[in-house]
């Protein structure tokens, strides 16, 4: 049987009958084709699919679609605004904290819900604060640079770190 | 190379706006209408043989297409899995491998039954509806046992589990050292087990276009140029039939350099259900099936006289070569000829010995024989120093290779093309602050705290590699690097490269070497690769730390042949001789005549035109080969300083430095990039990294990212780096590799400074991975 769900995805709306056991991260990437949002391990362990729920940092493989009913999300995709990289982006990109690139989406969406949450973390806050993303490429040492450097940008910036904790819609 | 604007320059990688926003290009991303999705089903045992396949309800479940077994492939794939020759020419014994069991499956996670279906649900779904039946076989997992005369064998029917067993050097070429001797230390040093777990899993798309009788896959690979060779010889098809596309790769650390099962039976799925077939691998599965690391452990004696010389080694490898004998397995066993180190010695005695046991095959990891060479030869210069008292400090500078002493030909013959260990070990000592630590140490000693120091002077053989070495290893295909340049009429740049990119940033450090060359601007030029449709007939992948010294080299050299018409070009226009033409900063000119000049544009442009010299055919393209006359050979120094907390036997790394030398560096942003990277996954493999299978079964006990710990965020302190400069005079760009480089340096100064740390216990050798629980053990007993 199949379920209704609509959903708003990086401020659009969306309408879809899935089945039951489909998992958001499925959804967001098979029938909404976002996909920018990875998918790393079948334990939940690994962030490579790290959305914003409702402004909230959420493991999209932890959550069914039709769980996402009636919820505002954002993707990786809706993070650039008007064709200017979030500072985020902005920061891992300078600071070379991608390889692969494959857990980097997981890690800029758990990166600015952090900075949501405490936008002057410390080194500590940080890396606890993103310990739920794993990365086999950089050692997380730009990894923790690019964190800083965003928190730096943004602080100066407000307007920016408002739009991230209002789910960037 | 000429006065450069790029080359060495932090230049932002290009690739990295796709990949930030979510605009990569993954295998998964990828679909082809009317695909099917396959899912494997996969033996639950380590050993057995297949007493019957039921797909009945399966056939029947939503969705289905075909369930297929491995008599379903008879008439599609033929051959046997490919292992080349590598370090060892001659095996003893290569099980036959079918990419799928039929009577006998020999590790647990081999393919039995593939279900293809409409949608991926429906095709797990039908897949939990086979029954196998199987009648268990003892598992062969201890290394030492499976040696033994009487053991089990990992293969029903084989004579014994020794796949080679092979003599480097013998005894007595170590002899005369050995007799010298004041004091022989002796240890078994193990090499834990580990999975590369890039974090994309594999996947395959494939599709066979009947009436065209061509196929397209689609996968993530290291190495596509070598999938395309051996899938479409085992389908039966032309290589020029068969096109590979890998695009952008989730990371791969060595683990997507050979052929897979898998790789043979999606595409061989797609021309049999005449639809295009999707499989996306799952983590679990990847860690069941994608090739091992290490698995390995050594005896070694080291043999050296009072005042610290040393002398002579004595080692034999054991390599768990795993259930089938991995494409490229036996190039770990570079680790004999790698096990002098950065010292010199009189004698080495080298052997290997690759054994079979019912556990996934091994195959190169992230520096593959290299990290294990220099974790052997780096513990065992420290319990020479340890049994001598000496610093180990004084006793490597007092055997270092001197610089003077380059090109150095070592105990196996081959030829070390430059270094200065004295060098980087200086920079490495001021950094880490040696003297202070020591000091600190004999401090914290006194308090009964176990501070430790451990030093690994490391260095490597990579860029593979030239003709002569490479292609008998390979079974005729030497290890060299095509490179094609194109200029188009208006003058911009696409350079094709046989190397592929894995997160290595190709994209941007081979344009910077092109920018350079040519005095055009950067972002005219483009770097294309991973597609075997696209560029030179052949390429060779990325591993070895082989793409810069060999495929960098390869395309600064189609660029010199670029220039070369160019300069015969401009020379016709500027109505002067060939020899008088100079070209610089994008700009031929007459000799001595600067303003008598074409820009590089308009040579381009005027080459697809009709006023050339006599005989010149139109355009601006070349393609050039580049064979090495030598491997390129990194060094350096990485020092780790680890506390070990006596209550519970946590090791804490508190600090790291890491010196290297690459020779000269393209992009300082990147050669750091793999050092963090690369020395992570050491420090991992020291403190935390191991597959563990029972041992009576065969079970694996870790697969999943929950039981096989991956180091996070939390675990790892900033790592402090510093780079001394010593150009490798291998190649014009006097470049060398860095990508394995971390990972070769780091288990070895880790395990260090752990055992140093543990010295006033009595404690000499530690293995890893160094858990709390090991080391809360071990102190304990000491202790007593
Ligand atoms: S896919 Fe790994 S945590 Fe979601
Ligand atoms: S950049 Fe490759 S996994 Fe993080």
């Amino acid at each position: 049987m199949k379920h209704k769900v609509s959903t708003t995805v990086n401020g659009r709306r969306h309408e879809h009958e899935v089945e039951p056991r489909l998992l958001l991260v499925h959804y967001l990437r098979d029938n909404l084709g976002l996909t920018g949002t990875h998918i790393g391990c079948d334990t939940s362990q690994c962030g490579a699919c790290t959305i914003h729920v409702d402004g909230k940092a959420v493991k999209s493989c932890t959550m069914f679609a039709v769980q996402a009913e009636g919820k505002s999300l954002t993707t990786i995709e809706g993070l650039a605004k008007d064709g200017e990289l979030h500072p985020i982006q902005q920061a891992f990109w300078d600071e070379h904290g991608l390889q692969c690139g494959y857990c980097t989406p997981g890690f800029i969406m758990a990166s600015a819900y952090l900075l949501s949450q405490n936008p002057n973390p410390t080194e500590d806050e940080i890396r606890r604060g993103l310990e739920g993303n794993l990365c086999r490429c950089t050692g997380y040492v730009n990894i923790v640079k690019a964190v800083q450097s965003a928190a730096k940008t943004m602080s100066t910036a407000p307007a920016k770190k408002a739009t991230v904790a209002a789910g960037g819609n | 190379m000429a006065v450069t604007q790029l080359v060495g320059a932090k230049v932002h990688r290009r690739e990295d706006p796709r990949l930030i926003t979510g605009h990569g290009h993954f295998i998964d991303d990828f679909t082809r209408t009317g695909a099917a999705y396959a899912t494997f089903v996969r033996s639950p045992l380590a050993h057995a043989r297949i007493k019957s396949i039921d797909v009945t309800d399966a056939a029947k479940a939503p969705g289905v297409v075909g369930v297929y077994t491995a008599r379903d492939f008879k008439g599609q794939l033929a051959g046997t899995h490919p292992a080349a020759p590598a370090f060892v020419a001659e095996k003893k014994y290569v099980p036959e491998r079918f990419p799928i069991a039929e009577k006998e499956v020999t590790y647990q996670g081999e393919i039995v039954a593939v279900v293809l279906a409409e949608s991926r649900g429906q095709a797990a779904d039908a897949a939990n509806l086979i029954q196998v039946e199987y009648d268990e076989l003892p598992a062969v997992m201890d290394v030492e046992k499976a040696m033994q005369s009487g053991s089990p064998k990992a293969h029903e029917g084989a004579a014994d589990n020794i796949c080679w067993d092979l003599t480097y050097t013998g005894p007595e070429v170590s002899d005369a050292a050995f007799k010298e001797a004041d004091v022989v230390v002796k240890e078994r040093i193990l090499q834990n087990r580990v999975a590369p777990v890039p974090m994309e899993p594999r996947g395959v798309l494939a599709e066979y276009e009947g009436f065209d009788k061509k196929l397209t896959i689609w996968m993530s690979s290291q190495n596509p140029h070598f999938i395309r060779l051996f899938v479409s010889g085992s389908m039966g098809l032309k290589e020029s039939q068969v096109r590979v596309i890998s695009p952008d790769v989730g990371g791969g650390f060595g683990s997507k350099i050979s052929p897979y099962p898998e790789d043979y039976l999606v595409p061989a799925l797609s021309r049999i259900a005449e639809r295009p077939v999707k499989w996306i691998e799952t983590r679990t599965e990847s860690i069941q099936n994608a090739t091992h690391g290490r698995g390995q452990y050594y005896d070694v004696e080291v043999a050296a006289k009072k005042d610290g010389t040393l002398l002579g080694m004595r080692m034999t490898q054991f390599l768990d070569v795993g259930a089938y004998v991995g494409t490229f397995s036996a190039f770990q066993a570079c680790a004999c000829l790698m096990a002098g180190g950065a010292y010199k010695w009189k004698g080495i005695s080298a052997r290997t010995v690759g054994v079979l046991t019912n556990r996934v095959p091994t195959d190169p990891y992230r520096g593959a024989g290299r990290p294990e060479a220099t974790h052997l030869v780096e513990r065992m210069v420290d319990l020479v120093a340890l049994e001598l008292k000496m610093d180990p400090v004084e006793i490597r500078r007092k055997n270092f290779i001197q610089p003077q002493e380059f090109p150095f030909t070592q105990n196996f013959g081959l030829v070390v093309d430059s270094g200065d260990y004295d060098k980087a070990l200086d920079r490495a000592l001021e950094l880490v602050g040696y003297e202070e630590l020591r000091k600190k140490q004999a401090e914290l000693r006194k308090q009964g705290r176990y501070l430790g120091i451990g030093i690994s002077t490391w260095i490597e053989l990579c860029g593979f590699g030239p003709s002569a070495a490479t292609a008998p290893a390979t079974g005729g295909i030497a290890l060299v690097e095509s490179a094609q340049v194109r200029v188009t009429p208006t003058g911009a740049v696409l350079v094709y490269t046989g190397t592929h990119s894995h997160g290595q940033g190709h994209e941007t450090t081979f344009p910077q070497i092109v920018a350079d060359q040519l005095g055009v601007p950067y972002d005219s030029i483009e770097l294309r690769h991973g597609d075997t449709a696209e560029g030179t007939s052949f390429g060779y992948g990325t591993y070895g730390s082989r793409s810069l010294a060999v495929g960098g080299v390869a395309i600064s050299r189609a660029t010199g042949k670029v220039i070369d018409k160019g300069k015969k070009l401009a020379a016709h226009m500027l109505e002067a001789a060939e020899e008088d033409i100079v070209f610089e900063h994008g700009s031929f000119h007459v000799k001595g005549s600067p303003d008598k000049a074409k820009a590089f544009g308009e040579v381009a442009f005027a080459s697809y035109g009709m006023n050339l010299p006599q005989g010149m055919e139109q355009g601006l393209e070349a393609v050039a080969y580049f064979d090495p006359p030598n491997l390129v050979w990194p060094f350096g120094t990485h020092i780790a300083v680890v506390e070990i907390d006596a209550e519970t036997g946590h090791a804490q790394l508190q600090k790291y430095v890491a010196v290297d030398d690459c020779g000269n560096i393209i992009n300082p942003m990147i050669v750091d990039g793999q050092i963090h990277g690369g020395a992570v996954q050491g420090i991992a493999q020291a403190l935390y990294e191991e597959v563990v299978y029972d041992e009576e079964t065969g079970q694996l006990k870790t697969g999943t990212m929950i039981d096989y710990m991956l180091p996070s965020i939390g675990e790892i302190p900033p790592l402090i780096l510093d780079h001394t400069v010593t150009p490798s005079p291998t190649n014009e760009l006097g470049v060398k590799g860095i990508g394995e480089a971390g990972t070769i340096a780091a288990s070895a100064a880790v395990i260090n400074a752990i055992c140093d740390a543990l010295s006033p216990l009595g404690i000499k050798h530690v293995d890893m991975p160094a858990s709390p629980d090991k080391l809360w053990h071990m102190m304990k007993e000491a202790g007593k």
